[in-house]
């Protein structure tokens, strides 16, 4: 089935008529995704490049076209609005592109959306492979399978899911949660709907440092997903204290959120860690065939 | 910094004691000169550990203000396990000297697992916060607010109980932390703090010391702050990142000899552990971004070689909004304008446009390596040779 997102999921692009909002449009388009129209405001009744049609408010969108996603491209002082438009209007599910969102938005969004799954601020989105793509990556290195991946992070995601699909392992859904300390859905959020999921059979998880994320899912794993082969991985292990490297979430301070940490719950968990991503695909064959 | 902080504080309406910002010795001087009594000078400083560094001193009259100052001038804050570099002295804060009897810690920060504010109260004030956690965890009392509802008296009042502060506090304290909370709240503040919060023997509840961290990416509703902001001292590394067109977070330096490049942060740092885990020496972290153009990629070159000390230098882009013939382009460009020094280039290019970016790269006599593992062993392998002594 995959999560969070299918074939029937029909997506709306807040901030479609942007730049950076109408090239994506157009690739997740070209990848099959169900996308329905967009959202700016004053542009209400043009169509696109692709002809679809453009709306002044979400409200608007939704009751033309019944669309239960949005991708959100809005600049970040506009970002947190763009969320409750979509919250008010019924959308089920928003992923949020935008970086640099000031964190107190953040946090007043989660805090009083109740029952809309956001991913992200500052993330890549999320794909079904074979099905739908909501968000900036790369559909080309993806593959349909059984494979559920999470990631704080974009590109490391891609060369992971590279990896994965060059060693015959296609993706049920993978999710690009976002690099940010505050993020609408994190990797306990994701392991509940995989453990759920028929199409899923196997999960990895890219981790890095910063926060307490990493050791939340290990403690997930080990009361309900033991059975489950999960491999995992964690960027940073070279970090210095007390500085963010790139992601504003990433940053280890005293002796809290460092890799050693993150790993060690991992393992305690029964999760075998991996040292480079490329390791991956072999850990995860050697889950696979224990488990079974 | 406090000077700041207690500024905000004032506006807040949290009790500061009095004080004067002061620039050189002689506004010091003047200024003790005009008041009586012992006062506090204090450097203006981001990192802690003032007193420990004596950076905090006592002074009465302007004689002794003016040698007090000059001694706390004179030598940069020095460095500690957070802040390896120290930090320059620029002002200091003269400050009426309370005659504490209690000393407190209270603050309100954002908590990333509940995703909520989390107010943290403890009666092991004056001391780093660190510490008390480790040695003391016991004794600081959190709550975690709902945002939807705010702060509101009670919060203070069970907090006060639950980290059983001195009775003499109770009365204001749930005043004081109301005010903390909005002030956290209407600038979006990451971080608010007050330590100590002192107990004065006359009974005044005063926050002796305060600490206020902005969002950047809130400051486009404080434009004020953004002046504040732009007075901090920058480290060198920060500096060289916003010269270099990238965010201040992209750049980082360490001791290694192998530089390193990727697109995102996430693929950064794990270029980064993989030349550590081939056995090498990461010169930096550097995180080229999304999107990079060509001229990006030639500022981050220059960055790298004249820079840092490394011999060697891995590019590692796997594209996505990134294009691979853009890169190859910027890379190519950079070897034919530079007048840097030149170091033997390792490059891995994947994903969007890829082939187009190994033509470019081929024309130019260039041949990249297949993947990450590679990558880092090759540069690891040609650091190492081009780093060790001559007479070996």
């Amino acid at each position: 089935m995959s999560i969070f997102l299918d074939k029937n999921s029909k997506v709306i692009v807040q901030g479609i008529t942007g730049a950076e909002g109408s090239y994506h449009t157009d690739r997740m388009v070209r990848y099959g995704t169900d996308i329905v129209g967009g959202v700016t405001p004053g542009k209400g009744g043009q169509k696109t490049a692709q002809g679809l049609p453009v709306f002044d408010t979400v409200r608007d969108a939704v009751d033309a076209t019944g669309a239960t996603h949005t991708c959100i491209f809005v600049p970040p002082p506009f970002a947190a609005d763009a969320l409750f438009e979509a919250y008010d209007a019924g959308i089920a599910l928003a992923v949020c592109i935008t970086e640099g969102v000031p964190v107190h938005d953040v946090l007043k969004v989660v805090g009083s959306t109740p029952g809309m799954r956001i991913i992200g601020p500052n993330c890549p989105g999320l794909i079904s492979p074979g099905k739908a793509s909501v968000g900036i990556m790369p559909g080309h290195v993806f593959k349909e399978g059984d494979v559920g991946l999470i990631s704080r992070s974009g590109t490391l995601t891609y060369e992971v899911v590279d990896g994965l699909t060059r060693a015959g392992f296609g993706q049920s859904t993978c999710v690009g949660i976002g690099g940010d300390p505050i993020i609408g859905t994190t990797f306990v959020d994701c392991l509940r709907e995989f453990q759920n999921d028929a199409q899923t059979n196997a999960i990895v998880i890219c981790g890095e440092i910063g926060g307490s994320d990493e050791e939340d899912a290990a403690a997930y794993i080990r009361e309900h997903l033991a059975q489950t082969p999960i491999v995992a991985f964690v960027g940073g292990r070279n970090a210095p204290p007390g500085k963010s490297l790139g992601h504003a979430g990433a940053i280890i301070s005293g002796n809290f959120g460092t890799a050693q940490s993150k790993i060690a719950a991992f393992k305690a968990a029964g999760v075998p860690v991996a040292e480079r991503p490329s390791e991956i695909p072999a850990l995860l064959g050697k889950r696979l065939t224990s488990v079974a | 910094m406090e000077y700041q902080g207690k500024e905000l504080f004032r506006r807040a309406g949290i009790p500061v004691p009095q004080s004067r910002h002061a620039i050189t010795p002689r506004d010091v001087a003047d200024f003790l000169e005009s008041v009586a009594g012992q006062w506090v000078v204090k450097a203006q400083v981001l990192m802690g550990g003032r007193g420990k560094a004596g950076k905090i001193k006592f002074a009465e009259g302007g004689r002794q203000g003016r040698a007090v100052a000059e001694d706390i001038l004179a030598t940069p804050m020095p460095p500690n396990r957070q802040n390896p570099a120290g930090e320059p002295i620029k002002s200091l804060l003269v400050e009426e000297k309370l005659p504490i009897a209690k000393e407190a810690y209270c603050a309100i920060t954002i908590d990333r697992a509940t995703k909520k504010p989390v107010v943290m109260v403890s009666r092991f004030g004056g001391m780093d916060i660190e510490e008390v956690s480790e040695n003391h965890p016991e004794s600081i009392a959190k709550f975690f607010v709902d945002t939807a509802i705010g702060y509101s008296p009670f919060i203070g009042r069970e907090l006060a109980f639950a980290a059983d502060l001195d009775p003499g506090y109770r009365k204001q304290f749930p005043a004081i932390l109301g005010a903390l909370y909005d002030l956290f709240f209407r600038y979006g503040a990451k971080l608010v703090e007050i330590n100590p919060l002192a107990l004065t023997v006359d009974g005044r509840v005063v926050a002796s010391d305060a600490k206020v961290e902005l969002d950047d990416d809130a400051l486009f509703r404080n434009p004020e702050f953004a002046q504040w902001q732009q007075a901090l001292p920058l480290d060198e590394d920060e500096k060289l990142a916003a010269e270099a067109g990238l965010g201040i977070r992209n750049f980082r330096r360490f001791d290694g000899n192998v530089g390193t490049m990727a697109n995102g942060a996430g693929l950064a740092m794990a270029t980064m552990d993989a030349v550590n885990f081939a056995g090498g020496k990461v010169a930096n972290f550097l995180d080229v971004g999304g999107g990079a153009n060509a001229e990006r990629v030639r500022n981050c070159y220059e960055l790298v070689v004249n820079h840092t000390p490394a011999t060697a230098f891995f590019i590692n882009i796997f594209g996505g909004i990134t294009r691979g013939d853009e890169v190859a382009r910027g890379i190519v460009e950079a070897l034919a304008t530079t007048t840097s020094r030149k170091i033997p280039l390792v490059i891995r290019l994947t994903g969007t446009n890829e082939e187009e970016g190994r033509r470019i790269l081929a024309d130019a006599g260039m041949t990249p390596v297949e993947t990450m593992d590679e990558g880092a062993n090759r540069a690891v392998e040609i650091a190492n040779r081009a780093t060790e002594p001559v007479s070996k």
